[in-house]
């Protein structure tokens, strides 16, 4: 089974406790080795002066090209994120493809008074969103299911990290091609 | 998540824009194709069903507004929503007159894109629900081109099933207008003989002599100008059902050749000696009361026992007015097609109006009302004041204004006459006088044949004024 190499591309300082969780997360929903990866670089190239963001889709092709040849990849960075056509992404992935982002930027809104730890809980869930779209799964409709569309922080909180059954079914059918 | 079977088709000429919107909209489970222009849709909106269009406004040969009215002429129930770079009031007006869902200002929030796509497919999905389920209503409640809720109806649909299964006689009986020969028909396609003809004949049209040759034919030179044989409406309805309309109104000769034909199954032509048989199935309908007439010694009681084997009642309209609704829609929706016309229904206090009216003349009389409605409507819902019905205060004497014998047999000969839409006969049979009394009243009163007036009638001495 494919190992899932996590990454952070982000500008600042991050904590270990933040990626270790995030790993833990990962090995917990998708039942595959999950480890640290670290290039040195970061994807610069994909800030946009204009929008003041940086292009998700530029770093899902960085994150293809400068990180582990196999397996699939999860960038985690501090950055804003956005594709051409919506005012921001939390993340992105390839939908069955090897490489997924997702972005602290919004992550830390409206977190209120136990805000690090609120975000700890949203990028945990919104990384295994990604990483379930990369596994082929798509939004799932059944309550508190992690795959649930989630276009604002509210719909982050209200969802678990866990994937449902049918999810759960859904990606051991998919498995064979992972 | 049940988006598989709403398909997406995102029109954009920037590659970019199309890869990162299908991508998003696919991993919310839609069916998503894309296209770079709006040439390549229209030909994808012809070819596929799509339930809703994202286009780009801005784009180079037919923009997002020539696609918008494009795809509304070829699909009017698709869900179109444009894309705009930049939000002028202008834009936006334009694309909601054309027809637009709404439109996305680019780049758009997330949560909005979602909200927007969500809403569309409840809305769409609730369309599809409802014409299901009024399909399905109206299936129950219908007979052929019979429509009814009502229980009394629903008991008749029944009874007229079971009967059509059968080959025995049946006589139908109801008020004019009350959908005798739609019921008649019906039956004659539930039954077995429904590949065989339908024919049908109204007794009180013709003297008793024409109508004798009109239902068993003659043989060339029977009488006066029978210049060659003829077949009749018995010989016309071999295999099928024979539809005797107004039998109640059959003269005495009649009578007693009818009873002959359905004792016998055979007869002879006039002027003609050779027995012909016929596997004919009757139906007869009158809307008079024939056991009355049997006891007056004006029907034969050996042919009413014969005709009157399997009996069906249809209700008068008034007895059933929560069928009005039902009818009106279905009736509306048949003229639209008709008169090509776009027709959305009835406004609320029309309908009110035409739950309150006693329909005297029944459904035929509301078709009627309807169609002349449907003609004088000048917008797509028809109001009170197109129908034409006459008000309460012009249906009811005015209190206080006592009108003399005259006018009020003037007035009700001209009510009578406006409901039977014109048919002399009904209006005589409603009034309980013959035809040439009806004649000579709407003579002195100077009514026409659909109840107007066409000269000031003659002042009745004593008469009060209107």
């Amino acid at each position: 089974m494919q190992p899932i190499f996590v990454w952070w591309i982000g500008e600042q300082e991050v904590s270990p406790q933040l990626m270790d969780h995030v790993r833990r997360h990962l090995a917990q929903a998708f039942e595959r080795p999950v480890l640290p990866w670290d290039g040195g670089d970061r994807p610069r190239h994909a800030y946009d002066p204009r929008r003041k963001q940086h292009a998700s889709n530029a770093i899902l092709s960085w994150l293809l090209e400068t990180g582990p040849a196999d397996g699939k990849v999860l960038g985690v960075t501090d950055r804003d994120l956005f594709i051409p056509i919506l005012t921001y992404v939390f993340g992105e992935a390839q939908l069955g493809g090897r490489a997924a982002v997702v972005s602290t930027a919004r992550l830390a809104e409206d977190s209120g008074p136990f805000g690090p730890r609120v975000l700890v809980e949203r990028l945990a869930k919104e990384a295994v969103h990604e990483v379930g779209h990369v596994l082929g799964l798509l939004h799932c409709g059944t309550g508190g299911c992690v795959m649930g569309r989630s276009p604002a922080v509210r719909e982050v909180d209200t969802k678990s990290s866990e994937l449902c059954a049918a999810c759960r079914a859904r990606l051991a059918e998919l498995s064979g091609g992972a | 998540m049940a988006n598989e079977r709403t398909r997406i088709l995102v029109v954009d000429d920037e590659e970019i824009v199309r890869e990162s919107l299908g991508g998003w909209l696919e991993k919310d489970g839609y069916t998503v194709a894309r296209c770079p222009d709006g040439a390549s849709a229209i030909e994808r909106i012809k070819a596929e069903r799509w339930s809703i269009l994202i286009v780009d406004l801005k784009m180079p040969g037919m923009d997002g507004l020539q696609v918008l009215e494009e795809a509304k002429r070829l699909r009017p129930d698709l869900a179109v929503v444009i894309m705009t770079a930049y939000a002028t009031v202008d834009t936006a007006v334009a694309a909601m007159k054309a027809g637009a869902y709404d439109y996305l200002v680019k780049p758009f929030d997330p949560e909005e894109l979602s909200i927007m796509m969500q809403k569309i497919v409840t809305q769409q999905t609730l369309v599809r629900e409802n014409l299901v389920l009024r399909q399905a209503l109206k299936q129950e409640y219908r007979f052929r081109d019979l429509l009814s809720k009502s229980p009394a109806m629903q008991a008749v649909f029944e009874l007229a099933r079971t009967a059509a299964r059968s080959n025995s006689t049946i006589l139908v009986l109801g008020e004019s207008g009350s959908g005798k020969e739609v019921l008649a028909r019906a039956i004659h396609v539930e039954s077995p003989r429904a590949e065989g003809p339908f024919v049908a004949v109204s007794c009180a049209a013709l003297t008793e002599s024409l109508l004798e040759s009109e239902l068993f034919g003659h043989e060339k030179g029977a009488f006066t100008g029978a210049i060659a044989r003829r077949k009749g409406k018995f010989e016309a309805a071999h295999g099928g059902t024979l539809f005797l309309d107004e039998v109640g109104d059959v003269g005495p000769k009649l009578q007693l050749d009818l009873l002959r034909v359905l004792e016998e199954r055979r007869f002879q032509r006039v002027g003609g000696n050779e027995p012909i048989e016929v596997d004919v199935r009757i139906i007869a309908a009158t809307n008079r009361d024939l056991k009355k007439a049997v006891q007056e010694g004006k029907f034969r009681d050996d042919l009413f026992y014969r005709l009157n084997v399997i009996p069906i009642v249809i209700p008068p309209l008034r007895q059933r007015r929560e069928d009005v609704p039902l009818l009106v829609e279905s009736f509306v929706e048949r003229l639209a097609v008709e008169m090509k016309k776009r027709l959305d229904g009835v406004s609320a206090d029309a309908m009110s109006a035409l739950m309150a009216h006693d329909w005297p003349g029944n459904v035929r009389e509301l078709r009627n009302v309807l169609e002349r409605g449907a003609v004088v409507a000048t917008g797509a819902v028809i109001q009170l004041a197109d129908l034409g019905l006459p008000s309460k205060a012009e249906a009811l004497p005015r209190p206080g204004a006592l009108a003399s014998l005259e006018e009020v047999e003037k007035r009700h000969v001209a009510a009578v006459l406006a409901h039977t839409c014109g048919n002399v006969s009904q209006a005589a049979r409603i009034l309980a006088i013959d035809r040439v009394t009806l004649y000579n009243k709407m003579r002195k009163y100077g009514i026409r044949r659909d109840g107007e007036q066409v000269e000031p009638p003659p002042e009745p001495a004593g008469s009060s004024s209107r």
